[in-house]
């Protein structure tokens, strides 16, 4: 079956999706977005967490189908929905269309970009991150990774709705997503760092 | 597979009667996780998300018309005043991603033992409506599980809401799972007063093959308040009557052994949570009837 | 609640050039924020096909036949590949070579490859692996010591020929490894207080969370590309080759993203099997295994029963230990050898005791085979010997500290095995740093104002779930302490290769560091890029992409690569300097006198004298020069430890951590909320303190999990819960605040006197939780993970 749905803000289409894919395969291997991870495929990890018409979900127990013409947001788009949010506007209407001659995407990471992962160093003074990103970088949260994209799109939305949250209030926003290797606690000071950077309005 | 998108209820019937076996999917908390790992191949699936009633609820003077699909985290939300066992159920389940797609509707048509609403809804009394091309019956919620993973549903109905009767008195949940999210439950309760009925409302989850009433429990209790006058003086509960209650409350329970607990703790854990439970919905209603000083500490 | 705040430690922003001792940035960091990192289960290429494994699903059963044709049928499929099919060796081992690539006549664990299939989706894939018939005659299964060394029990690896197999006691003893030292005998005449013990250790899972996956691409010479996660490229190597029939350098390995490892990585999973569906359909195959794959994909921790005695005098001066530790290996060694030689070598733990009797081993069963996971062989052992510690001191009636301070090993001290103890082990030191921590809040689940008292159940046992408003619960105290070698032991070869290369581009002095260490979440290409900066004083550094172009870096495990591969970058830069030096003397000694006379540095790209003259630009005295230098660089030997006694120089360093946890029980329903969990630690000396709290803060964690939570449970062989709703990991709500105090104190052997960190944090933390709950409770426990029945006799 045919599938369209906005993603971070373009519309896409996917042909000859089997109905029993889920939105995170469709996103991982046919519209080259495989930011969202595959940890566990039943909802029990976090690690697949996109934002459905704005709502936080696992993507791999969202049907395909059940994504025809909604609004995804994933950690590939988190950066410019951070600006769009900053610069005040609704984040899922003024987004100007793609050109039409805009590429299709190649499904996955082809072999070329994945030899040269290492070719950015961290720049402190990126620009190009959310906040919540840079937050996760400075606090040291992110080890192998794998759980990252997931938490990012979790605690943007936590801090989306609730500028100060206590301790308790990150960790139970936090409760569906694992890490195996941080033990949380960097997770914990960058998700307080992006919200008191956010509250001095740095 | 067939992927079928009704946008209409009307559609969603049609759907459901001409493909009886088709699996209804709306949150996919649980149908996904079966696709996911090859344990069902439907020929057919029916997304429901497009179907918007599904997705509100009226409040009653007396119930609480939930529709199948409202996502746990609006109950959580917006219901916790009028179904408070209930909201206290949907936000032990899972985790917010999952209470963001999950609901009632689908725990429902899952019927595992281990629901999480199940004992809420048993506690507080509802009606599941079901409905088929050929009509829509209520079936009491005492009556739809009749069996693991069975309900009472035809093969070509589904379930359109949930009737919840309003609380009228304090109500209680607490779930047992070993780690703190997304936990399936080793054994849950729930509890419900209705002082206008001089009733007792109590649903047990995870300790039988089906979720079950704890009845001897609820009708000893209600006996023993009315006999003692307590619902109208809202005097402390005496130790050895709760105890009671609790081991009548565990009496109820047919657990297993399985991988998540022991059947000699799950009988074990539902006489505490049955104990625990009830006094705190006494605490409750003695605040409420205005008994006491002080009050009970309140619950963030 | 109160407002949220900045992290002390994180408000000082580091401007310094970012070498050796600072927090800095990891160089994979932004890519892993925005989704862009490629792990190997994000790699896609043209025209690839997915790879689908059929896996066994009895623990030990005959295979009388196999029939594919239902499963060539299938549109879309392009090869079902059996053991029939193996071009060339049909098995593979870390040590031992005892593991079928695919399963032949007989299997011997619950979810043994026996076919592979690729096709063009992964449910097509699917689908034909469900119609490969396989007709199984299943078998006995021996699943404990009983069954596998009773009269009539079956050899499950018949005709041995591995190094271990003439010391073992019988075929179904993978390895087993006595030590004695001093007279047992004789100690215990003289002991006026002996306390004895039997411990178990359930099954824990690594659980990272990128499962097992990789890519194989076919390449033009008739060899094979392999995008991979793993912990080791060059031990797969070696491995696969023989099974493709590939010469080693036809077998190109490149490390991808990896999710994860913890030890899970460490033998092959999808490796030969993708390579092999590569190789005979010509087109590139991709596999990544989902979850419940992901539990039959790798090994796991080694089961364990234990039996401790010690014996003590009065003055609570520990007189002799004998131990007794079996651990289950399940179906094939994978590793095992090496966990049983840490088992029994630091089954003794932190302590000075000169007279004990250890004896460790560990069988072949037919349960899910163990290796390799975080701590090996001495997280078993210190559960046991930490439990024990705590029933010494209430024996002796001191404070478990106290107890654990009188015997404390120090630098001097001998190990078990003779070793002498030759660098700093702060064991007392440590304990007295977390018991000084200050303690959590007393029910900080109450928050008290005019209106009256208000309870968050989520500080509570049990949060959420809403099981108790405060009735029942009380809280203990406990305390741990444990040792853990580091680096690769008992002889082994243990090396890395480093490649450093320094040039001008774009007038900016540049080094690329090039190895085949596996980054695997733990920072050591944030490392490595240090070391190169504080070497060489240059500020840019670039870390080139593993793989098998360059020599074996040894494995990411053992806590060895910040030693081990930073040793071997240290050096080939010191070799790179030493040719700018050359060079610069050649080019501009002239010039000036220093250049002869002083001893040179290299600092903020220019040379400079060790009184901070600066001699030149680094930039023009390397010109148009390329400095390439590639080297292997060794620790100091170690021993093998002798096959009867123990004795011998078995590892090259020893790690240390304490911990302190504070629980609160809920004692009625028997469930447990972790209040705080301090951990202090001596790492030598921090190259980036950020990086080594986060693996001291993760490592504590996954000792909680084995602690209260994480166990696979196996019946009859077979694994009960593979799926991340039965095999639960510790989420952030489970988790509590992880103070960690980290020490320096160098170790003069290594490279800038580090201690390898990774894996002693993994110890302590579980007796220390595991002796909160028993002072909460009073209940002896001695089973982890403790569970709600153990707490409730139910």
């Amino acid at each position: 079956m045919r599938v369209n749905l906005t993603v971070n803000g373009r519309p896409q289409t996917a042909d000859d999706v089997w109905e029993g894919e889920s939105l995170l395969y469709v996103l991982r291997e046919r519209l080259g977005l495989p930011g969202s991870k595959n940890a566990c495929e039943q909802g029990e990890c976090g690690s697949c967490t996109v934002r459905l018409d704005g709502v936080p979900v696992c993507a791999c127990l969202v049907a395909a189908g059940q994504a025809h013409e909604r609004e995804v947001l994933t950690v590939e788009g988190l950066a410019d929905h951070a600006r769009q949010r900053a610069a005040d506007r609704p984040a899922t209407h003024d987004t100007p269309a793609p050109p039409p001659d805009t590429p299709e995407p190649a499904p996955g990471t082809d072999l070329a970009a994945a030899r040269s992962w290492q070719a950015s160093p961290a720049d402190p003074a990126n620009s190009e991150l959310a906040p919540i990103q840079q937050a996760f970088l400075d606090a040291g949260a992110v080890q192998c990774g794998f759980c990252t994209p997931g938490l990012l799109v979790a605690a943007d939305e936590l801090l989306e709705r609730t500028s100060e949250p206590s301790d308790e209030d990150i960790r139970e926003a936090l409760a569906g997503n694992l890490c195996r290797c941080t033990g949380y606690e960097a997770i914990m000071d960058a998700v307080r760092l992006a919200a008191a950077r956010a509250s001095q309005g740095g | 597979m067939d992927f079928l998108r009704p946008t209409t209820w009307g559609e969603a019937l049609a759907a459901k009667a001409e493909h009886p076996s088709a699996v209804p999917i709306a949150g996919g908390t649980d149908v996904m996780v079966e696709i996911n790992f090859d344990h069902r191949r439907p020929a057919h699936l029916i997304d429901l998300t497009r179907v918007a009633d599904l997705y509100t609820w009226e409040v009653g003077d007396e119930r609480v018309r939930l529709g199948a699909a409202v996502p746990y985290t609006r109950i959580m939300t917006h219901l916790r005043a009028e179904l408070p066992g209930l909201a206290l159920a949907a936000h032990t389940v899972g985790s917010p991603q999952i209470r963001n797609r999950g609901s009632v509707g689908g725990n429902l048509g899952a019927a595992s033992p281990a629901g999480d609403c199940h004992p809420a809804l048993l506690a507080a009394g509802a009606e599941v409506e079901a409905e088929s091309v050929r009509g829509t019956r209520l079936i009491p919620i005492d009556d739809f599980f009749t069996g693991v993973k069975r309900s009472a549903l035809e093969p070509d109905e589904l379930i359109r809401a949930v009737r919840i009767t309003r609380a009228t008195g304090p109500q209680q949940f607490a779930k047992v799972g070993t780690r703190n999210a997304m936990v399936i439950a080793v054994c849950a309760f729930g509890l419900a007063l209705h002082p206008e009925q001089r009733r007792v409302g109590t649903g047990i989850g995870s300790a039988a093959p089906t979720p079950v009433r704890a009845r001897t429990a609820e009708e000893f209790l209600a006996a023993a308040l009315a006999d003692a006058d307590l619902w109208a003086s809202g005097e402390p509960l005496p130790q050895g009557l709760v105890r009671e209650f609790a081991e009548l409350a565990a009496g109820a329970c047919n657990p297993i052994d399985d991988v998540r607990g022991t059947a000699a703790y799950r009988r074990h854990a539902v006489a505490v949570l049955a104990r625990r439970t009830l006094g705190w919905a006494w605490e409750s209603y003695r605040d409420q009837i205005g008994s006491t000083e002080g009050g009970a500490p309140r619950c963030a | 609640m109160g407002a949220t705040r900045i992290p002390a430690s994180l408000t000082q922003a580091s401007q310094a050039r970012g070498g050796v001792g600072e927090s800095t940035p990891r160089p994979d960091g932004t890519l892993k924020v925005t989704g862009d990192f490629a792990y190997a289960s994000d790699l896609w290429h043209e025209d690839m096909l997915w790879g689908h494994t059929l896996r066994s699903p009895h623990a030990y059963a005959e295979i009388r036949s196999v029939d594919l044709s239902q499963a060539l049928r299938v549109p879309g499929v392009y090869a079902v590949l059996t053991h029939a099919d193996l071009p060339a060796a049909t098995h593979y081992g870390l040590e031992i070579a005892d593991q079928p690539v695919l399963a032949r006549d007989v299997v011997r664990c619950h979810g043994e490859p026996v076919a592979v299939v690729a096709a063009d989706h992964p449910e097509t894939a699917r689908r034909a692996a469900a119609r490969i018939v396989v007709d199984y005659r299943e078998l006995t299964p021996i699943t404990d010591e009983a069954s596998a060394l009773a009269p009539d029990a079956p050899v499950l690896h018949p005709g041995r020929t591995d190094a271990h197999a003439a010391h073992v006691p019988h075929p179904n003893v993978v390895h087993r490894q006595p030590i004695t030292r001093g007279d047992v005998a004789a100690a215990r005449v003289r002991a006026d207080i002996v306390v004895s013990g039997d411990y178990e250790i359930g099954m824990q899972d690594q659980a990272f969370l990128g499962p097992e996956s990789g890519l194989a691409v076919p390449a033009a010479d008739g060899g094979v590309d392999l995008y991979v996660a793993t912990q080791w490229l060059h031990s797969d190597l070696r491995q696969l080759a023989p099974v493709l029939g590939l010469p080693e350098d036809k077998v190109r390995m490149t490390l991808s993203g990896v999710g994860g490892a913890f030890g899970g990585r460490e033998d092959l999973s999808m490796q030969a099997h993708a390579c092999l569906l590569a190789l005979h359909t010509g087109k590139p195959v991709k596999m990544v295994y989902n979850r419940f794959e992901s539990f039959f994909g790798h090994v796991h921790r080694h089961p364990a029963r234990l039996h401790y005695e010690h014996g003590a005098s009065r003055d609570g001066v520990i007189q002799y230990l004998t131990c007794r530790i079996v651990l289950d290996g399940g179906a094939y060694a994978s590793a095992s050898p090496a966990v049983v030689g840490n088992a029994a070598s630091l089954g003794a733990g932190p302590y000075a005791i000169d007279n004990v009797d250890i004896e460790a081993l560990a069988l072949y069963t037919n349960n899910p085979p163990c290796g390799a996971m975080r701590g090996f062989g001495a997280v078993q052992a210190c559960f046991a010997y930490e439990s024990q510690m705590d029933k010494l001191a209430a024996a002796l009636g001191l404070h478990p500290v106290e107890l654990r301070r009188r015997n404390a090993l120090s630098q001097g001290a001998a190990m078990p095995t003779g070793q002498v103890v030759d660098s700093p082990a702060p064991v007392a030191e440590l304990l007295r740093r977390v018991r000084a921590m200050p303690m959590p809040p007393e029910r900080q689940w109450v928050t008290a104002d005019e209106a009256g008292e208000t309870i968050d159940v989520r500080a509570l046992p049990g949060g959420r779930a809403g099981t108790t408003h405060g009735e029942g619960v009380v809280r203990g105290v406990g305390y741990a302490v444990g040792v853990k070698n580091v680096g690769f032991s008992e002889g082994f070869d243990d090396y890395s290769t480093a490649r450093v290369r320094l040039q001008v581009v774009a007038g900016e002095p540049v080094a690329a560091v090039h190895t085949a260490m596996a980054e695997v979440g733990q920072g050591g290409v944030t490392v490595h890029a240090q070391i190169a900066r504080t070497e060489l004083g240059v500020a840019e550094v670039t870390i080139h992409p593993a793989d098998t172009r360059i020599g074996s870096a040894g494995s990411t495990s053992a806590s060895r690569q910040t030693y081990v591969t930073g040793g071997a970058i240290r050096h080939a830069c010191e070799l790179v300097r030493e040719r700018v030096f050359d060079l610069g003397r050649a080019r501009f000694g002239s010039h000036h006198p220093a250049w002869a006379t002083a001893e040179l540095l290299l600092e903020g790209g220019k040379v400079v004298t060790d009184g901070g003259e600066a001699l030149a630009d680094l930039a023009d005295v390397l010109g148009d020069e390329v400095i390439d230098v590639e080297r292997e660089w060794r620790h100091r030997p170690t021993e093998a430890l002798d096959p009867h006694t123990g004795q011998g120089f078995g590892h090259v360093q020893y790690s240390f951590a304490a911990h302190r946890a504070v629980v609160e029980v809920d004692t009625e329903l028997g469930l447990v909320k972790v209040v705080e969990l301090a951990c202090a630690q001596d790492v030598g000396k921090a190259l980036n303190p950020l990086s080594v709290t986060g693996q001291i803060q993760g490592g504590s964690t996954q000792g909680l999990g084995l602690a209260l939570l994480e166990e696979i449970v196996v019946a009859d062989g077979k694994v009960r819960n593979p799926s991340f709703t039965d095999y639960l990991i510790p989420t952030i709500v489970d988790t509590p605040s992880i103070p960690v105090d980290v020490l320096e104190l160098a170790d003069p052997h290594a490279p800038y006197g580090l201690r390898g960190v990774g894996e002693a944090p993994t110890l302590s933390a579980t007796p220390a939780i595991v002796a909160a709950i028993r002072a909460a409770t009073g209940l002896p426990l001695r089973r982890v993970p403790v569970r709600p029945e153990h707490l409730t006799g139910t």
